[in-house]
């Protein structure tokens, strides 16, 4: 064990293990120093340096998510310097895109104006897509900034919208490089990359080519990474707000991986599926577990038990057919033995729908004849 | 799998074989893939297709198709012949040891390499790496299991692992990924012919008896039951009557499918209960609409054991119901009444007749899921079996040797196939093809070739033709791949318009009862 070693931050001494940045040791003392690069897993880079801190006798403020604690350290996370250093990245960071969030300041025709070309822009006449949901928007509120300091830009480059899955929406984009991170060092897909330098500095796929036509697998990490608006799965893009849903933790339905999920539900819709940080898959999803859950709202599924006559399909009732199959299941058993019946089974069902399968096809039709197709 | 997904990131070696883990398992993969590329781990990969995690292997096996266990034997004889195996796991936890000995003796490196293709440097240096790594960890998934030898490439690879001692501590472990959801889960609660929950033998009078009083009846059978392989030919020779086919659709998954539909429609009744009108489900009597995970409570069981809770987000549609209540209806209404309050109540049962469920309840896995054997309350879960003893005692080697594919190559059928899964289609796409966004990814079957084969054949990206087997004949487009194999084809089965089944061999593997979907000959010929 090492020996606990402490430091002074915000005038408490909290005690750290070597090797801890500052940032680690404000979390485990609940301190909260925000911050917007930073992605659980990957290695800092210190990047958006929202969670610059002071530290006694340093000639500069120091990011916290890349400083390593140092016994005796004096640290101030929330000083007047820190605030003003903060105040001016998010100002910066608000200005140079279309953040049409209410954040942005109401001086009333400079309002009109942005929003105008924002919607010129974006191809909508609301507020930005993740209003609500945008870690920079809560800092901006945090801080009390607004973007209206530094005059809107025309974007730089266009809306990509050409794959079916995510909408890149490179204007609304603060380059705080979670996404490439995502991308790189949790599912390794090495599918996008910082590109161009300087004030054209953009977030590209190999060649700045689509998504569609690069190694993205779409997986969406990067989509779940991202702390603006910058990226958004498609499907719910403006129709769907946060505060419209409700998440529903539960399993995905597809490989056997199991991964853990948030199922975001609105009007009895699955409009959105979200990686649950918790093992086994700590927040990371694949295309099928995130994006294929349209077959739950499908308009072909089935909504009434079906009896076959002269070969077509009519509705019947649950009565009806359960007693159809009952006489019949009951007659084949007590003429021909269950041993000429069958029951396949399904490995997609819940644990509980294949102990009653199996139950009944025992203890009821009286065989063993029973499996699944788990093999195939 | 004997140890857990995140278990395998600490792995200093990974061997992969018959798995396109990025495609089938994506999640897992990046475990995969994080372990080679941040903590140096070494990648071995056996795979006869140019996958995508070659790409961050050290090691890429390329054997012919259907030749497991002759790659696996000359490994086992590598490693005996360098004197690299751990001999204090063979001597305290293993039995079997001579046999397996004198089996491999002839699995040299060059006598191996004239089966697999594998160059015999090749298959010595990856020995090596594998038998000398502090840890090893083996994945494997279908293309190890899908063919007539399937269970004895499973053993093959245990071998492997006991040789080694690569087993029952973290980083190691044979680990068969699970293609579906709760293909665990299925076989745990006993949805197999030969056994009740937990494995326990239906042929074994004590457990019969512990059953029948659980659930209060008499007469249960001991005899074990037919495989779902062994189900269709005897409902095509009339000795099947009935089937009640619960979530599957056998008409687009099994192999041989113009078989399976002449033998369903031989059945006198057929009940198909699912979420869609599938294939399957059209050919039945009667259709009964099921509830889909979404609107279910419940759980599920992973490819690591890990019993995990399903919650129900939305209502089902119109008068579809957990697929539960459905059977214990039918039940109820044959005279033996089957009442559960809600799938809670079905959990606590099945705790108390599974013994390796005993101490799993939803109250304990709402936060978090636990792995079983779980037998009591106080019991923490088993991230990592067999660690200090198997479930029979000792480990038993199996000397076993290779033996060929059920069918081979001719002039007449001069290309193998292969079949497989894509990233963006899951099983026979009944949830999947819901999606426009996914089917846009992939819409369609068609035929990866290799552009060696493609220009021997005169044939383009995007040409279409008719993939001829045997047992039948389909349409599909050519692409041409860097993944292909010279002289195979490759078909996702997901599709019912030129589905790969219709040529698939239904030999099966006679204890597993899979069918060979791995291998089979075909001829191809542009489309007129
Ligand atoms: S969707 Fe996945 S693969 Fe594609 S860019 Fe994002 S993180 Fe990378
Ligand atoms: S797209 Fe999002 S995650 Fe990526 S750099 Fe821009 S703001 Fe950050
Ligand atoms: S999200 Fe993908 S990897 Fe995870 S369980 Fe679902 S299908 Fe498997």
């Amino acid at each position: 064990m090492n020996a606990q070693q402490t430091l002074v931050m915000n005038g408490r001494e909290l005690s750290f293990e070597n090797g801890q940045t500052l940032l680690e040791v404000a979390r485990r003392h609940h301190i909260d120093i925000p911050t917007l690069c930073h992605l659980k897993g990957t290695m800092p880079t210190g990047s958006c340096r929202i969670c610059v801190v002071e530290v006694e006798g340093a000639q500069t403020l120091l990011a916290a998510c890349a400083t390593r604690a140092v016994a005796g350290m004096k640290v101030q996370t929330e000083s007047a310097e820190v605030v003003k250093a903060r105040r001016m990245i998010l100002q910066l960071m608000l200005s140079s895109g279309n953040h049409n969030c209410a954040i942005r300041g109401s001086n009333d025709q400079e309002w009109t104006d942005f929003q105008l070309k924002v919607h010129g822009e974006d191809g909508s006449a609301e507020l930005c897509p993740v209003w609500g949901d945008c870690r920079l928007q809560d800092l901006a509120y945090r801080y009390q900034v607004s973007g209206q300091h530094f005059a809107a830009t025309p974007a730089r480059y266009p809306i990509e919208d050409v794959n079916p899955f995510i909408v890149r929406d490179f204007s609304r984009c603060i380059q705080c490089g979670r996404c490439v991170q995502a991308c790189n060092e949790v599912q390794v897909n090495n599918a996008i990359q910082f590109g161009y330098r300087g004030v054209e500095t953009k977030i590209i796929a190999a060649g700045d080519r689509p998504l569609k036509d690069s190694d993205c697998v779409f997986c969406g990490e990067c989509v779940q990474a991202c702390p603006v608006g910058a990226l958004v799965e498609k499907d719910g893009r403006y129709s769907v707000r946060p505060w419209e849903t409700q998440k529903v933790r539960t399993t995905c339905s597809y490989c056997g991986v199991g991964c853990q999920i948030y199922l975001h539900v609105k009007d009895n819709q699955v409009v959105k599926v979200t990686g649950a940080d918790l093992p086994p898959n700590n927040g990371s999803l694949c295309v099928k577990g995130r994006f294929g859950y349209h077959f739950i709202g499908s308009p072909e599924r089935l909504t009434d038990p079906l009896i076959k006559e002269n070969g077509t399909f009519r509705k019947a009732s649950w009565d009806e057919a359960l007693n159809l199959v009952a006489k019949r299941f009951k007659e084949i058993r007590d003429t021909h033995g269950g041993d000429r019946m069958g029951v396949l089974t399904s490995a997609r069902m819940t644990n509980e729908d294949n102990y009653v399968a199996q139950k009944f096809t025992r203890a009821v039709l009286k065989t063993n004849n029973i499996d699944h197709c788990a093999r195939l | 799998m004997t140890n857990t997904i995140a278990d395998i990131e600490t792995a200093d070696v990974i061997l992969i074989t018959g798995s396109n883990t990025t495609e089938n398992h994506p999640v897992l993969s990046a475990f995969v893939k994080r372990a080679a590329k941040f903590r140096g781990a070494k990648l071995i990969v056996v795979d006869p297709r140019r996958i995508k995690l070659t790409e961050f292997a050290t090691h890429w096996l390329r054997p012919n198709l259907g030749t497991d266990v002759a790659w696996i034997n000359g490994m086992l004889h590598v490693i005996l012949k360098e004197k690299m195996q751990n001999a204090e796991f063979i001597k305290n936890r293993t039995e079997g040891f001579d046999a397996l000995q004198k089996v491999v003796e002839k699995y040299t490196p060059e006598f191996v390499e004239g089966i697999t293709g594998i160059p015999a440097e090749s298959l010595v240096a990856a020995a090596k790496l594998f038998a000398g790594a502090r840890t090893g960890s083996i994945l494997y998934c279908m293309g190890i299991t899908q063919h007539i030898s399937g269970t004895d490439n499973v053993k093959s690879l245990a071998n492997l692992a006991m040789l080694t001692g690569h087993l029952g501590k973290a980083g190691t472990g044979v680990n068969p990924l699970r293609g579906q959801n709760n293909v665990q889960g299925a076989c745990d609660m006993g949805g197999l012919p030969n056994v009740y929950t937990a494995y326990q033998p239906v042929a074994d009078l004590a457990i019969a008896k512990k059953m029948e009083d659980a659930w209060g009846v008499t007469g249960l059978s001991t005899k074990i039951g037919l495989k779902a392989t062994e189900m269709i030919p005897k409902a095509h020779s009339g000795e099947l009557k009935a089937l009640y086919i619960i979530g599957e659709n056998p008409l687009v998954s099994d192999a041989d499918l113009g078989h399976v539909q002449k033998s369903l429609k031989h059945l006198d009744f057929l009940v198909v209960q699912d979420i869609f009108l599938t294939e399957t489900a059209q050919m039945a009597d009667v259709v009964l609409p099921s509830a889909c995970f979404a609107e279910k409570e419940g759980t599920f069981s992973n490819t690591e054991r890990r019993v995990q809770r399903v919650r129900r987000a939305v209502s089902p549609p119109g008068q579809s119901k957990d697929d539960w209540w459905i059977t214990a209806e039918i039940a109820t209404h044959m005279g033996y009444p089957m009442k559960y309050e809600s799938s809670q109540a079905i959990f606590e049962e099945i705790a108390k007749v599974t013994p390796s469920y005993g101490g799993i309840t939803y109250a304990r896995i709402e936060g978090v899921g636990l792995h079983w054997p779980c037998p009591t309350q106080e019991h923490p879960g088993t991230p990592i079996l067999h660690g200090q003893q198997f479930t029979r005692g000792k480990g038993l080697f199996h000397a076993i040797e290779w033996i060929p594919p059920a069918e081979q190559v001719d002039d007449e059928y001069p290309l193998f196939l292969t079949t497989g899964r894509l990233l963006y289609q899951y099983h026979t796409g009944t949830m999947t093809m819901k999606s426009a966004d996914l089917n846009e990814r992939a819409p369609e079957s068609f035929a990866e070739l290799s552009s060696t084969d493609a220009r021997k054949y005169g044939l383009r990206d995007g040409d279409q033709i008719t993939v001829a087997s045997r047992r039948g004949a389909i349409k599909v487009k050519v692409k041409i791949l860097p993944k292909a194999v010279d002289g195979t084809l490759f078909i996702p089965f997901h599709f019912a318009q030129g589905a790969a089944n219709v040529l698939t061999n239904a030999a099966l593997d006679p204890i597993s009862g899979i069918p060979e979907f791995k291998v089979c000959a075909v001829k191809i010929n542009k489309a007129a």
